[in-house]
């Protein structure tokens, strides 16, 4: 009994260093590069996804006018500034005329001119057609007394000539009414003209709409073409989407649309594709679609031109087939596939994948049976034949599910 | 027999102990030292496996992209595919930055633009999933601290975390959040909302672009100053049959652009980007293992010292030099390794406690193992050589 002391402190020291050697056996199996890798592992289900395609794009207006004008010229006053909506033909900008008014008093003016000419046509006329009555009937007595040898046929002749003298005359005086007719015809499509071009430097609105920028003021000089003002229809806005030309499989006009703007992220829009473009961007590899949005469908979409527009577009549902989260698709020397647990080790499954769904699940077409299990998350790479642990999750549970 | 070395512990084991757990401490310093190191260099390496590329194709003449800066267009990966014994070819980005949480408060990270399904995607995830949208989804690592669902700022903006991966770190240490290239390329070449108003200002005010008789090649210059189709690096996956030399030698020659294979990116991460503070580390990691040999030392010494009067009644009723010699070198060898399990532990403890990953390998602690028991050895020597000259006199005087 004596020795107690001693063998209970013997005791103690071997508790000791066996804790010791425990931990330092916890610590080395346990931890650092000889652990197992823990993973989460899920069976492989048949189900059904609801494939989608996400873009993101502008809004635009459908229809945008930019009016300016079609000569080079000097703006004279600009009537709508920006955010006035306007209707067809309104008077929007006036364009300096310049000298065209004048232009214009100076073709009144010869226009009078060749009403005064005309007249005096008018009168030679018929002064050419009293002379020629005058000289028919000269030719005619002197014919008849011709006929009873009272004059001589020398004198007979001298008054035929002055009746066909009379005749040309008479036409002469008719080809020179015609002409100032035709003159004043001209002067008249002068004139005209003239007035339509005066009539052109008043930019009108070509249809009804809002004004979107005013880019010339009263006094600055724009050249033919360029904008004074640009105008929208906002009943015709709609989004420009872009999407990835990898993740395009499906786009066709009238798939339903789901559009959040930036200025509202918390209240989405419904809209519709309303074209789908036959060119896409070979640069930024994207099919660019036009999204019309439906939702409400009388008032204008309180968005503005150019604002950032996230679009997620509805595909119709995939036939019922095998299902796997995206986290478990692994590429591995080029091979698309899976780490299948055989027993408890991973082995790699080569699998053929079918259509995803924006929410990560995405189609098994072949490679995997339904009930197969497969590692979801792991906490580093796998290998061939690893060490695993299967664990419910490896991130605490308080962060929510993705979205 | 009975072993002198147990008898004297066990009679002042309390003692012996809390010695051991202190040099334990001292040793599991200098593990973590190791292990710092270690995860410096596993970060370099885990940085090149995640990226999961046999090449890197980079600007020419530049040791990029995680060295220093690269810039490409991004339709060189196109030409890049064409040539032969490419399997894959993928467009990344990297740059560093500090990303906003959904708290107001910044993480420093490294964002990385990836094309999903290529190589350069994370590998494996720890929650949530893959990107599945073409923009504005992110997959952190578990290090930037974001949960799933948390909404984080980047530029301007707002990307929600979809998935979380582990172990993805710059070489820096820095963890990476993943997000589409498309919005990496945006995040990383454009500038805040007041320096493209100046530009737009500044180039509205050079009459060369601003003309009055060239109607819209003011909007022009400025569309064309806004876009960016640049990427930092093409990650290049080898063909089965074709070597990483063979691949990279024509598109070296043929395409103008540098080509890195694994081992030349390991070369430039290990050698050159953390070479000065690995050596750093070494160095202080030569001093510890210095300071920690004396420390043992000077324990044992002063332990012997501390019973010079009953090694003196020993010799005095006749105990053999031997056996003396061995009694003090058994307790210097216990010493050793009570402290080499106290440290080998604690270092495993508080190795994930640090900002930065530290790695212990198993080897580190086998020749860490033998170091301290030779240290433990040579250190009883000293000791040794004193308990033999004490004289037997001593004892009784």
């Amino acid at each position: 009994m004596k020795n107690n002391p001693l063998l209970l402190r013997r005791m103690g020291i071997s508790a000791l260093i066996l804790g010791l050697v425990a931990a330092l056996a916890y610590v080395a199996l346990r931890t650092g590069p000889l652990a197992p890798t823990r993973v989460t592992v899920t069976s492989i289900q048949e189900g059904r996804l609801n494939p989608a395609i996400f873009g993101i794009g502008t809004v635009e207006a459908r229809r945008s006018w930019m009016v300016g004008p079609t000569v080079a010229g000097r703006v004279l006053s600009v009537r709508v500034d920006v955010g006035d909506s306007v209707r067809a033909g309104q008077l929007l900008a006036e364009m300096d005329p310049v000298d065209l008014d004048q232009r214009l008093a100076a073709l009144d003016a010869a226009l009078a001119r060749a009403a005064s000419t005309q007249a005096a046509a008018q009168a030679q006329v018929a002064d050419a057609t009293a002379r020629r009555e005058l000289a028919a009937i000269n030719a005619k007595r002197n014919q008849d007394l011709a006929a009873q040898n009272f004059i001589s046929p020398g004198a007979l002749e001298g008054r035929l000539q002055e009746k066909i003298s009379a005749d040309a005359t008479l036409q002469a005086a008719q080809a020179n009414l015609s002409g100032t007719a035709q003159d004043i015809t001209r002067q008249k499509a002068e004139r005209a003209a003239l007035q339509q071009q005066r009539g052109n430097v008043r930019l009108l609105a070509p249809a009804d709409g809002v004004v979107t920028s005013r880019d010339a003021e009263a006094g600055s000089t724009v050249v033919a073409g360029q904008a004074v003002l640009r105008l929208i229809d906002p009943a015709s806005l709609w989004v420009r989407l872009r999407v990835d030309q990898g993740r395009s499989a499906g786009l066709v006009a009238g798939l339903k649309a789901r559009i959040v703007l930036r200025s509202q992220p918390h209240t989405p829009l419904q809209g519709q594709v309303a074209r789908v473009e036959l060119l896409a961007d070979a640069v930024t590899e994207e099919r660019i679609a036009q999204i019309a949005f439906t939702t409400p469908p009388a008032q204008p979409v309180a968005a503005s031109v150019g604002e950032l527009a996230e679009v997620e577009l509805q595909l119709p549902e995939t036939p019922s087939a095998l299902l796997l989260p995206n986290a478990s698709i692994q590429r591995l020397q080029g091979q698309t596939g899976v780490w299948r647990l055989d027993g408890s080790k991973p082995v790699f499954a080569p699998v053929r994948l079918g259509a995803s769904s924006l929410d990560g699940r995405v189609q098994v077409l072949e490679g995997l049976k339904a009930g197969d299990p497969v590692v979801v998350y792991s906490q580093k790479a796998l290998t061939e034949g690893a060490r695993v642990q299967v664990v419910d999750a490896l991130v605490k549970a308080s962060a929510g599910s993705a979205p | 027999m009975i072993s002198l070395a147990g008898r004297d512990i066990a009679h002042s084991w309390s003692k012996f102990v809390l010695t051991g757990m202190g040099l334990g401490l001292l040793i599991g310093v200098t593990l973590t030292m190791a292990g710092v190191y270690r995860g410096m260099v596993d970060d370099a390496h885990a940085l090149l496996n995640n990226s999961g590329a046999d090449l890197w194709v980079v600007q020419k003449d530049t040791q990029g992209p995680y060295a220093e800066s690269s810039s490409l267009k991004d339709d060189v990966v196109r030409g890049v595919r064409g040539m032969p014994g490419v399997a894959q070819a993928a467009n990344v980005t990297y740059f560093t930055m500090q990303v906003q949480g959904a708290d107001g408060g910044d993480t420093r990270a490294m964002v990385v633009g990836v094309e999903s399904g290529q190589s350069g995607e994370p590998g494996y995830l720890v929650a949530g999933r893959q990107l599945t949208r073409s923009h504005y989804e992110a997959v952190a690592d578990v290090k930037t601290g974001f949960a799933l669902g948390e909404r984080i700022r980047i530029r301007r903006h707002d990307y929600t975390v979809v998935g979380l991966t582990q172990r993805m770190v710059s070489s820096g240490g820095d963890p990476m959040v993943f997000i589409a290239l498309k919005d990496a390329q945006e995040a990383q070449f454009l500038k805040d909302n007041d320096a493209i108003q100046n530009d737009r200002t500044r180039t509205s005010a050079n009459p060369a672009f601003n003309r009055p008789g060239v109607p819209g090649l003011l909007d022009a210059v400025q569309a064309l100053q806004t876009s960016s189709h640049s990427v930092n690096a093409v990650l290049v996956q080898l063909a089965p049959g074709f070597g990483p030399d063979q691949v990279a030698e024509p598109i070296r020659r043929w395409k103008h652009l540098q080509v890195f294979t694994r081992a030349g990116m390991e070369e430039i991460l290990v050698a050159k980007l953390i070479a000065t503070s690995a050596k750093q580390i070494g160095m202080f990691l030569v001093i510890l293992a210095v300071v920690s040999a004396a420390i043992v030392a000077f324990i044992i010494y002063t332990m012997t010292l501390g019973k010079i009067r009953e090694i003196a009644v020993l010799k005095l009723i006749g105990t053999r030099n031997l056996t003396i010699a061995s009694m003090i070198l058994q307790q210097a060898l216990g010493l050793g390794l009570i402290g080499f399990i106290v440290g080998k532990v604690a270092a495993t403890m508080w190795a994930p406690v640090f900002p930065k990953f530290v790695l212990l390998l198993p080897q580190d602690a086998v020749t860490g193992l033998l170091v301290t028991l030779v240290i433990c050895a040579l250190a009883s020597t000293l000791a040794i050589r004193t308990a033999l000259k004490v004289d037997p006199a001593a004892a009784i005087g």
